[in-house]
């Protein structure tokens, strides 16, 4: 019942209130990604201002736009207390039945893309059913199908690029609309990105949105309330592995077949999910600060290459970066998490504009069970 | 209160942090130049680089048309002691096939088996994949020596200190060890099978890039990873005459990953104009000149790899460019050899095989020549005389 009050309200909230939250949340220190991110852009803006240039910007977005849609799907799952390792793997393989299947006729583009979409979900579903139904923990259950499908790729492939698929199948990832006022340019991944975004926040709104959160503050309670926990979680991994499928067609345009495309995304999407103050362990974070998180991380890639650090020392100056950047987001958002109970009605709305508090009287007190164990 | 003094320590630890990454990033955006260096005193070897500038300009003695039998100042060893009669068994410890140009190699290599078979000189080749470890490929070559019933060892190092050993106990059997690719620091095999080596590709490749380039020109680099020694030599010998010639040449690692060319590309682009790509290994060499197509900027002056997705793009594009060989026909080479040794023929000690780039007068004869081959192929795979061909690289059926 608090459930539909809670979705009553929400679309009921205008779009300057909307606006004015977002200010308070950047300055707030639930804002930390937001604020690394702006920072970051602002130092890549002062090493190159080229940078800032619109056309610079959307190639820019079009390139992140994979590991964003993956952190999406890496969201969901992270957010219902699980994890999905399996998602890398999973766009390696997307990229090279791609490849393999579309070949250079560009009429197979559409029954190989539902292809890829069904395996994608089949993914999913077997991910969350091993973990829903066999009770196998999620990241033994997505490491398993993390090596079964690098494995089946190196089956296929024998580890080597097979030649990358028709030109027409790779234009979503590779092509756009072009001579536009202003922008110039803008990428189809791009406006892929965006709508998924979009639907992202308004799933995440929406009644089975918000059990996602439910399920992963609290899986005791969320049963009890009546929510099938098996469902959404299933539902949480189906949703990540459709994602890496989207991120994998994009891929296939952006950057060709290979099989070491999507090599790593498992955790840059689970670092990026990280960064943006999502939880690990489930039941509190925002779809939107994951995508920020994605942002976050591929700007601090571009800042040292244009930084001109040298190859052989990016890797460990990356890692403490965000190590560090984890580490403020995370003792930020933990003192936040342990001053709950007190501001029950706005203050509280607005430090947390996420659906976080889906289930608002038994939140403060079942998450401060989980927190003294797992902080 | 002891939750209060936590979240402090908390907050206090992460802002110290924040603070110490700030002080990382700061050095490093003021000194980029000043590390290079480093890596050309760790891979540099004068001795080398002159013996492989040398050995580019020898004309290999050998049979014409058969490159895979030739060698270049070869000093040969007499191997009639090895002289028997009979099919052998051949045992073959392969490092991987991880990559495409290892495994056209290995398709190259059966086909090659195939006729030694039906000539009655190999009854037959065990051979076992290392997947790219060292321990593995060490037991390999114990369980070869052990309970193998092998007659000659055929190996192709994951990596060559670690490696040694095990050859050395290979060696030890009496029987004939023949080494081929990668090196190993031992001189006890019968023979160790080379193309001239990655000087030379960095000398032929840094070479062509200079002279077709203005002094002051920018070369981005892309290299597949750090730490192999016949990569890191390659760019050694590159960077050393960049250097020299005063070519600005930035490097990166990229796994071969086409995601993280086409990044490092952009990033370049947009930092300035980029005049020359310069490639360890042709992988990914596609995804480089697309992404100078994205940016709708010039085609770079560029050196790939023979591998025929490059060679493609290249004719396609018109761009300036150059092949460099790390010759694949090297994978028939062990094979044949070790016919010679059974037979008693004398072989070179080090078989050092002729390594010459394509350039763009001969690029057209070997698309020809290739036609039909998957972009994974290598065009100087020197297997066209072999039963299967060009059926079995056309379909790629790896063994």
């Amino acid at each position: 019942m608090s459930t539909t009050d809670q979705v009553a309200e929400a679309p009921a909230l205008g779009w300057g209130e909307r606006l004015r939250k977002f200010g308070l949340m950047l300055v707030s220190p639930r804002g930390a990604v937001y604020l690394l991110l702006i920072v970051l852009l602002i130092l890549i803006t002062v090493l190159n201002p080229r940078f800032a240039e619109p056309d610079q910007l959307m190639r820019f977005i079009q390139r992140v736009a994979p590991i964003a849609i993956v952190a999406i799907g890496q969201y969901f799952v992270i957010v219902a207390g699980e994890f999905d390792l399996s998602m890398g793997s999973l766009v390696t393989a997307q990229v090279i039945i791609a490849g393999n299947l579309v070949g250079q006729d560009d009429s197979r583009s559409i029954p190989v893309l539902l292809l890829m979409i069904g395996f994608g979900l089949l993914v999913g579903l077997a991910n969350g059913l091993l973990t829903t139904m066999l009770k196998v923990p999620s990241f033994i259950v997505t490491l398993g199908m993390m090596l079964a499908l690098l494995g089946g790729v190196l089956f296929w492939t024998g580890g080597a690029a097979t030649g990358n698929p028709a030109d027409g199948f790779r234009q979503i990832g590779r092509g756009g609309i072009r001579d536009l006022p202003l922008i110039d340019f803008l990428p189809w991944a791009v406006v892929v990105l965006v709508v998924l975004l979009a639907l992202a926040i308004w799933f995440s709104k929406r009644p089975f949105g918000r059990t996602f959160i439910a399920v992963g503050d609290n899986v005791a309670a969320a049963h009890y309330s009546g929510i099938r926990v098996w469902w959404t979680k299933t539902a949480a991994f189906m949703i990540s592995s459709t994602s890496a499928t989207i991120a994998g067609v994009l891929l296939v345009g952006y950057a060709g077949v290979h099989p070491s495309v999507g090599r790593g995304y498992e955790f840059i999407a689970i670092t990026a999910v990280v960064l943006g103050g999502v939880v690990l362990g489930g039941g509190r974070g925002s779809v939107v600060a994951a995508v920020a998180g994605a942002f976050a991380l591929e700007s601090l890639f571009t800042l040292l290459n244009f930084a001109g650090v040298p190859s052989t020392s990016r890797d460990a100056i990356q890692g403490v970066i965000i190590i560090a950047a984890v580490a403020y987001a995370a003792a930020t958002f933990g003192r936040r998490r342990r001053r709950p109970a007190r501001p029950t009605s706005p203050a509280g709305e607005e430090q947390a504009p996420s659906p976080v508090p889906a289930v608002p009287a038994p939140t403060p007190a079942t998450g401060d069970t989980p927190q003294q164990g797992g902080l | 209160m002891r939750r209060g003094i936590r979240t402090a320590a908390g907050v206090v630890g992460a802002a110290a942090l924040l603070v110490l990454t700030a002080c990382t990033t700061d050095p490093s955006v003021t000194t980029p130049s000043d590390d290079p260096g480093e890596s050309e005193v760790e891979w540099f070897d004068q001795a080398l680089f002159d013996k492989q500038d040398a050995e580019r300009g020898v004309v290999p003695e050998g049979p014409e048309g058969q490159p895979y039998l030739q060698h270049i100042n070869a000093e040969m060893v007499d191997t009639s002691e090895y002289a028997s009669e009979g099919a052998k068994k051949a045992c073959f410890a392969n490092a991987s096939i991880s990559n495409p140009w290892r495994q056209t190699g290995w398709i190259t290599m059966n086909e090659q088996l195939k006729v030694l078979q039906a000539d009655g000189a190999i009854s037959e080749m065990e051979t076992r994949d290392a997947g790219d470890s060292d321990d593995t490929q060490t037991a390999d070559i114990d369980y070869f020596i052990e309970e193998g019933n092998c007659d000659v060892f055929i190996i192709s190092p994951n990596s060559t200190a670690a490696m040694t050993p095990a050859v050395e106990r290979a060696c030890a059997t009496g029987k004939p060890v023949v080494v081929f690719d990668r090196g190993v620091q031992t001189d006890c095999p019968v023979t160790f099978i080379h193309p001239i080596g990655g000087f030379a590709w960095g000398i032929d490749t840094a070479e062509f890039l200079i002279d077709n380039l203005e002094e002051g020109d920018k070369v981005v680099a892309l290299r597949i990873l750090p730490g192999v020694d016949v990569l890191e030599q390659r760019w050694a010998a590159a960077e050393k005459l960049f250097d020299e010639a005063g070519i600005e040449a930035v490097d990166y690692f990229t796994g071969a990953d086409p995601a993280e060319i086409k990044k490092i590309i952009s990033d370049e682009l947009a930092k300035g104009d980029v005049q020359g790509i310069w490639m360890d290994a042709g992988d990914g060499a596609v995804a480089a000149i697309e992404a100078f197509e994205d940016a709708g900027v010039d085609y770079p002056v560029m050196t790939g790899e023979d591998e025929l997705s490059f060679l493609r793009k290249w004719k396609e594009t018109g761009l300036t460019g150059l092949a460099p060989v790390y010759s694949n026909f090297q994978w028939r080479t062990p094979l044949l050899a070790a016919q010679m040794i059974f037979a008693g023929t004398e072989v070179p000690q080090e078989w050092v095989l002729p390594q010459s780039p394509i350039t763009s007068s001969d690029l057209d004869e070997y698309l020809a020549a290739n036609d039909g081959m998957p972009g994974g192929h290598y065009a100087k795979f020197g297997g066209e005389d072999l039963p299967g061909y060009p059926t079995v690289w056309q379909e790629r059926i790896i063994p």
